[in-house]
């Protein structure tokens, strides 16, 4: 497998609590990748260490050959690994668009002086940027709510926001964190959908933090289970739901299967 | 909206012609009516609390730059006595010229303001607040201190801003020849405070603007998205402290003195006020807010003894039914930034 990012051993420490231990997997370009795992088992932790969040005690994160591992989180989106977060946090003042318009700042051609004086190419990054938020939005289908201000937004909506200012950046790597939770059937299917799309429309590499599992065995092309900060299973998600061992963290016995 | 529209927003904005309109009244009544009203009325003593409106002013619009990225900033009267300082120690022991020096105050200012800014920016909420509190009693203890500053007794007999030319052509004469030297001052102030206002419109109105609401409304979503946010905070801070380094040292030309005490908390409380009560969401606020609270304090002083009651009284009142600055009465009629 040509991976396109590798975590390569990587540990988490906080004093005498290991939040990650010696965990390794790689992602294939324009996988459907889910990490699960139960409640505090270290997904969140593992996620923002690939994001540049937090820096691994020991391991490291390789994008495309390039250690990412211990960059600060606005160089690794520079280099096309974005994370979006959960549904609240957007910029709640701004209209839609201007969130997806603000986003596109890793686009941005003109110097911090340019912005000042409204230099020709700050004008023609506003323009191209402009253009390229109704793309996403028209993308996402939010058309109707371009000019609200996001605070006034129902959840549902807010969540396919954080997906579209990700998706501003312009990633290789796009990481959910948690894109279903919260959501009733319907709402999910749809998310299902969307996050398919995100993959064969913009061929883009889905890494996702999940706890619905009926909608993580749908999406997923590879499943990687973690418990207690270590790495239990990985491999399909027909794999994932026979493995004794994941069945063992999700339900504490054998003869209930997970998931469907 | 089109795209058209979308994509000279600033062009549009400017061109407008109720914001021509707008922007003439202003520089009409600042540069025009108020000398033309205070000669009739022989109220000269008004050149002096204005002026001091149109540099607190300035000052003021630092503390709400660093508002814009999300911080509460009241540590402004440190920069605005170590700008006062720069000017007067290089006037009275370099022979700077006052010209000079006030530039130099600026980037002094925002030089330190980089290297106590990078750490403390990390900070959120009220610590930092807290931390700029203590600025500037910092700033008072260090000038007390430093034999540069000559400690309680001060820098006094700074002379008045002497001749400006380029090319042997005089374009600001010498303020000691003038016959009435409170009048160049205020124009003087005014010019400066209308300059700082088009450069914060400019800022606030392009995309560092932007960037800067994205910092105030969360930083990590902002990191996420690629935006350098300790460089940025860093970078407004810096503008922020110019401001009031510039401000400071042209209070010191004005006095032709300066001790430590010259700014203390209570200044750096008042300009978080000013930004306060004129509205943090108008790059104007801060200008209305100096004007009314400055002003009005010295309009009070006909209230003798009840002066403080009313003034707090008026603050108290204001909050309460304008939480979000007096400049937010234009919202309500519909009216725009």
């Amino acid at each position: 497998m040509n991976a396109i990012l590798q975590v390569k051993n990587v540990t988490k420490r906080y004093g005498g609590l290991t939040a990650n231990n010696d965990i390794s997997f790689d992602v294939a370009p324009q996988e459907i990748l889910s990490v699960i795992g139960p409640n505090g088992a270290g997904k969140s932790t593992l996620f923002k260490q690939v994001a540049g969040f937090v820096t691994p005690t020991t391991g490291e994160v390789i994008y495309k050959g390039t250690k990412i591992s211990g960059l600060p989180p606005h160089k690794v989106a520079r280099l096309g690994v974005v994370r979006t977060f959960q549904e609240t946090t957007i910029f709640k003042s701004m209209t839609v668009r201007e969130n997806v318009i603000v986003s596109h700042h890793l686009r941005s051609k003109a110097s911090l002086l340019g912005f000042f004086f409204g230099s020709a190419q700050a004008k023609a990054d506003e323009a191209e940027f402009g253009k390229s938020a109704d793309d996403i939005i028209d993308f996402l289908g939010l058309q109707a709510i371009r000019d609200e201000t996001a605070s006034n937004l129902p959840q549902g909506h807010l969540r396919a926001l954080g997906m579209a200012i990700g998706l501003a950046t312009q990633p290789e790597i796009i990481l959910l964190d948690e894109p279903f939770a919260g959501m009733n059937h319907d709402e999910t299917m749809r998310m299902v959908a969307l996050v398919r799309r995100l993959r064969d429309e913009r061929g883009l590499t889905v890494l996702l933090v999940e706890h619905d599992m009926p909608a993580v065995m749908k999406i997923s092309d590879r499943i990687v289970c973690i418990n207690f900060g270590e790495k239990i299973a990985e491999g399909t998600p027909a794999e994932i739901q026979a493995n004794p061992r994941v069945i063992e963290a999700y339900l504490g016995s054998e003869d209930a299967a997970i998931g469907m | 909206m089109t795209d058209q529209t979308q994509s000279t927003p600033v062009v549009k904005a400017i061109l407008s012609t109720s914001r021509l309109l707008g922007i003439g009244a202003f520089l009409l009544g600042v540069f025009v009516l108020v000398p033309v009203i205070i000669n009739l009325t022989g109220r000269w003593d008004f050149y002096y609390t204005l002026t001091s409106v149109a540099l607190l002013s300035v000052a003021a619009a630092g503390v709400w730059l660093t508002f814009y990225i999300g911080r509460i900033n009241i540590g402004q009267g440190a920069y605005a006595l170590m700008g006062g300082y720069v000017s007067a120690v290089l006037m009275t022991q370099y022979g700077v010229s006052f010209w000079l020096t006030l530039p130099l105050a600026g980037i002094f200012c925002a030089l330190v303001s980089v290297l106590i800014g990078l750490p403390i920016l990390r900070l959120r909420g009220v610590y930092f607040a807290m931390v700029t509190l203590v600025l500037t009693e910092v700033a008072r203890l260090t000038a007390l201190a430093l034999p540069i500053t000559n400690g309680a007794k001060g820098i006094t007999s700074i002379p008045l801003p002497g001749e400006l030319s380029i090319f042997g052509l005089t374009i600001i004469p010498d303020f000691a020849t003038l016959e009435n030297p409170k009048l160049a001052f205020y124009l003087m102030a005014a010019l400066l405070m209308t300059l700082t206002y088009v450069v914060l419109w400019r800022i606030v109105n392009s995309r560092l603007g932007h960037l800067c609401r994205s910092l105030q409304q969360n930083e990590e979503l902002s990191a996420s998205i690629g935006v350098n946010t300790a460089m940025l905070r860093v970078l407004s801070y810096a503008i922020s402290s110019f401001f009031g380094g510039l401000a400071g040292a042209i209070f010191v030309a004005i006095s032709q003195s300066i001790y430590p005490s010259s700014f203390v908390v209570q200044d750096s409380v008042n300009f978080m006020l000013y930004c306060f009560l004129g509205g943090l969401g108008y790059v104007f606020g801060p200008m209305l807010g100096t004007l009314l609270l400055y002003f009005g304090w010295d309009l009070l002083s006909i209230a003798r003894e009840y002066q403080l009651l009313i003034y707090s009284g008026a603050l108290i009142a204001l909050m309460l039914v304008l939480p979000n600055g007096v400049l937010s009465l234009l919202d309500k009629k519909g009216g725009s930034k």
